[in-house]
């Protein structure tokens, strides 16, 4: 008799002999016990399952470090460099923002992110019409190099690293960025951080698109490939889930569509001809969700890491460890925090944070408890850092590499995720890849879905959600609120007229004319914004321009 | 509580209209799970859905309002401007002589929502509403609109 043989048979005798008499006098509180993405899951997990569906250690886990990277992507993980503690932030004017981030890093903050007011993610102006109510209040309004200039006061560029959650106008954005590195003496070469670059989730999910998908895509390509060939320690993009997990969608299909918008990314810069798949997939980066429903999330990135590993090697022939690799950002999902007993997200967050870790992130935000209700104060946003440390100093999951590697619910999870993404994935290749998906609405279809079935269950209340449908209080939460000062938007418009009455008109025009030339033919577009930048031309002059060539993009409403 | 379509249209014009409401993202905000989720839970409960999607100004809103001559305006903000945006609605509705309850959903701080009701909103709804709580508010702006 063979060990699996054995443990079958002790499982039988089990059953019968223990199981059932208790049972029989306390049965199980439900008949099913589902995951988030709908697996039963079974009363206990043995090597019957992993047996089950194929399971091989050195093909399917490997070490980390080593294809196909399921345990992580570096060798030594957490043991060698702690995840980056990156608190997404940015309100207000540059001045306010540069306080938070000296804050941030004054309590142990690791890596800056930087949040941008809705004006600059989508190329308007402070003093345009539409931008007027919007001007610092989720993010830091950025119409100009000065603007850069601020924020980054007295905040070391060549030796921080730097996350910008900027996609329709990232090239204009990331040129501040140099330019102002530039301005300090520190060569672009040598600045470390992310671009989020990833324009096809604005379409699915996050709304912040301002051209139609071709030319968007020829963007995006754009900083991909300038970034491979003068930033090489910079993130071209952040290929991120996080967006459509907020919006709705499911664990498996979070991580589907992800790598469905990634192939489509590595598919369009090796159309352009100019560069080998090693030369850029090194810096290609993601960027996930952390729920509450810990061993399904854990799941779900090691399930990630496996599949584009796969899909690197097998499909785009990658030859470089470094293009496998999936390193992601995370932050815990904003859609699990209640405006109801604000406190509660606390913990929540801890677990989520928890899940991210285990999962092998790269970096790491952790929301704050209050911002269901509004922007995170100081205070709360110190807790989020805390959670963060909590996790690495005190906890000791960090003394091993992977350490649910190898336990049979989790592998066999991670199984059942990678199963369903490829499915997914699938489906997207047969409408021919996800610009063509996003045309006809596929993927906004299915997580308009998933949010709609997901609020149901909640309402039913089979999914358990405290202080919504149980251990509900009545009284309002009192918590303190952060509000962004009106008087922003007059400081930041101001100094923007005193900037355009400044600057020399001509360089100015001819810089957004090369802009344009570039644009209606086929060169790189990075060199042109970095040089209108420099001559002080404004986020909205030159996203005026790239509107005027290339037509703005009306979404088809599917909800 | 009536929810009930087929009443609703046998009674002609002034029936439908009353059943007839506009779901909007207020502003550049993109989030917009909360109104999609609303627009379609409406749409379940019998009412006509008017979905604008995102990106809309307060013109537009209202413009659409009257030409698809509504009983609600619903509209939705996550980004924090909600107090000058709807107030810029407020105004323009009352300039166009357009008279039908604004109901407010997102995040909005507690402080806000209590204004936002003296400024004359009907209803303001944050996160972790039950749907059948934002179909009963709904049903109550019409009530109060006819």
């Amino acid at each position: 008799m063979t060990d699996l043989e054995k443990i079958r048979e002790r499982m039988k005798e089990w059953s019968k002999e223990v199981l059932e008499p208790v049972l029989k006098k306390f049965p199980e509180r439900k008949a099913k016990f589902l995951t988030e993405e709908g697996f039963e899951v079974r009363r206990v997990y043995t090597p019957l399952d992993t047996e089950g569906v194929g399971w091989e250690y050195l093909e399917k886990l490997g070490f980390p470090g080593d294809y196909p990277f399921t345990r992580g992507v570096y060798p030594t993980m957490y043991r060698g460099r702690p995840w980056t503690i990156r608190q997404y932030a940015g309100f207000g004017s540059a001045e306010d923002t540069n306080a938070r981030y000296r804050y941030l890093l004054s309590i142990g903050q690791t890596g800056l992110s930087m949040a941008f007011d809705l004006p600059t993610q989508l190329g308007l102006d402070p003093d345009h019409k539409l931008a007027w109510y919007e001007v610092g209040k989720v993010g830091v309004s950025m119409p100009s190099v000065k603007e850069m200039d601020l924020v980054f006061n007295g905040i070391p560029m060549d030796k921080v690293s730097t996350s910008m959650t900027i996609n329709a106008t990232a090239i204009e954005v990331l040129s501040m960025y140099v330019a102002v590195a530039e301005s300090r003496g520190i060569d672009k070469s040598i600045l470390r951080g992310t671009v989020q670059n990833d324009i096809l989730k604005e379409y699915i999910a996050r709304n912040n698109y301002i051209y139609p998908p071709q030319p968007s895509m020829r963007y995006a390509t754009d900083l991909i490939i300038y970034a491979a060939q003068n930033m090489p320690k910079w993130n071209s993009i952040s290929i991120s889930g996080y967006h459509f997990e907020e919006a709705g969608a499911t664990p498996a299909m979070e991580i589907a569509f992800t790598l469905a918008d990634a192939i489509e990314y590595v598919k369009y810069v090796l159309e352009r001809g100019v560069m080998d798949v090693d030369k850029f997939a090194p810096r290609l980066s993601f960027f996930f969700a952390a729920r509450t429903n810990l061993f399904e999330q854990v799941a779900k990135f090691r399930a990630a890491r496996r599949m584009w590993a796969k899909i690197m090697k097998e499909r785009f022939g990658a030859k470089s460890r470094r293009s496998m690799m999936l390193r992601f950002h995370t932050q815990t999902a904003g859609v699990l925090l209640t405006a109801q007993q604000p406190l509660v997200n606390l913990i929540r967050t801890t677990i989520q944070a928890l899940a991210a870790v285990l999962g092998g992130t790269q970096s790491l935000h952790v929301n704050s408890y209050d911002e269901a209700l509004s922007l995170p104060t100081e205070e709360s946003v110190k807790l989020s850092v805390r959670v963060q440390q909590v996790l690495l100093y005190e906890s000791g999951v960090i003394d091993t590499v992977d350490p649910l590697g190898g336990a049979y619910y989790i592998e066999w999870l991670t199984d059942q995720i990678e199963e369903k993404a490829w499915k997914i994935i699938d489906e997207i290749e047969k409408l021919g890849g996800m610009v063509r998906a996003i045309e006809v609405g596929y993927p906004q279809r299915e997580i308009a879905k998933a949010a709609y079935e997901w609020q149901l269950k909640v309402e039913k209340g089979e999914i358990p959600f405290i202080g919504i449908n149980m251990f509900v209080e009545e009284e309002e939460p009192k918590i303190k609120v952060l509000k962004v000062d009106p008087e922003v938007r007059e400081r930041v418009v101001s100094r923007l007229r005193k900037l355009r009455e400044e600057r020399d008109p001509i360089k100015v025009r001819d810089a957004l004319d090369k802009v344009r030339r570039v644009a209606e033919g086929e060169g790189n577009l990075f060199p042109p914004i970095l040089e209108a930048v420099k001559v002080k031309a404004t986020l909205g002059e030159i996203s005026g321009v790239l509107r005027d060539v290339w037509g703005e993009w009306r979404a088809p409403e599917v909800y | 509580m009536s929810v009930n379509t087929l009443d609703a249209t046998s009674e002609g014009k002034n029936i439908k209209r009353r059943r007839r409401v506009l779901v909007a993202k207020l502003g550049l905000d993109g989030h917009d799970r909360g109104a999609k989720v609303v627009a379609r839970a409406l749409r379940d409960a019998g009412f006509e859905v008017i979905y604008l999607g995102v990106h809309q100004a307060p013109e537009d809103v209202v413009e659409a309002a009257i030409e698809e001559d509504v009983g609600v305006v619903g509209v939705s903000i996550l980004s924090g401007s909600h107090m000058e945006l709807v107030s810029d609605l407020l105004k323009l509705m009352r300039e166009k002589g357009l008279n039908v309850p604004v109901v407010v959903g997102g995040i909005i701080p507690p402080d806000d929502a209590k204004e936002l009701k003296k400024m004359g909103v009907f209803e303001v709804l944050g996160p972790g509403t039950p749907l059948r709580k934002v179909v009963e508010v709904y049903e109550k702006a019409l009530e109060v609109n006819n």
